[in-house]
């Protein structure tokens, strides 16, 4: 069975994820398994007011691209999404959506996990912290709990 | 000449987002445009100064500090990514 050709795309705009999840399961009866996988802007403590999300226009939806095709290549996926948003996003507001259909849940499971390990560390987006007083907050920085677990994937 | 883009926090302390370069003959991997990149100015040596917390990416694809840079459009600079 030939891999599933993902659907990636890096946006401003908000998602919706019924519509994002139909799309990979409508007219379809081989989809026995979705995983919808929702990353939201947190606020730690009552004090961000926005974080501002950088990207590498083009390197992102290249970069995102490879990774999505590496998790089609390595599970049986019936269909995958990703949708990454940049720009100034608020505290509840949606960030990133990673959608996997198989006909086995473990499958779908494992390849959203995977990719949002990846998505963690090698999809070139940057958190810069607003803060609800005015000032601007630092970058977020790489955390080492997200390498160590996108290494967990790296094929022995 | 080569495009030169940076992000986030190096973009900040070199204070542009992107310049055209002509990179010396002897700047042939990552290692070697780090360096030469430091002694441009101080702007340049702040946002560089810690080598192992800088990503490079050659026509939009990373690489490694040791690959060579082959002939490339664009060199990108950057922070350890902190998307999802």
């Amino acid at each position: 069975m030939a891999a599933v050709e993902p659907v990636v795309r890096v946006q401003a705009d908000d998602f919706d994820i019924a519509t994002e999840n139909a799309r990979l399961t409508e007219g379809r009866t081989d989809v026995g398994a979705v995983v919808t996988f929702t990353g939201l802007c947190r606020d730690e403590g009552g004090t961000l007011a926005a974080l501002e999300l950088e990207h590498y226009p083009g390197m992102a939806q290249a970069e995102i691209g490879r990774i999505a095709r590496e998790a089609a290549e390595r599970w049986p996926l019936t269909g995958l999404t990703v949708i990454h948003r940049h720009g100034k996003i608020a505290p509840g507001e949606n960030i990133v959506l990673v959608v996997t259909a198989s006909a086995h849940r473990q499958a779908a499971f494992e390849a959203a996990n995977f990719l949002m390990d990846f998505l963690k560390t090698r999809a070139p987006f940057w958190k810069k912290e607003h803060r609800r007083d005015g000032t601007e907050g630092g970058w977020v920085e790489a955390r080492d709990i997200d390498d160590k677990a996108a290494e967990r994937w790296h094929k022995t | 000449m080569t495009k030169l883009v940076y992000f986030a926090w190096v973009r900040e302390r070199i204070g542009t987002n992107e310049e055209e370069i002509d990179l010396p003959d002897s700047v042939k991997t990552g290692t070697d445009l780090l360096a030469w990149m430091k002694t441009r100015g101080e702007n340049y040596e702040a946002a560089l100064a810690m080598d192992n917390a800088i990503r490079i990416a050659i026509d939009q694809e990373h690489v490694d500090h040791d690959a060579p840079l082959g002939n490339p459009r664009e060199i990108a600079l950057f922070p350890p990514m902190t998307g999802g």
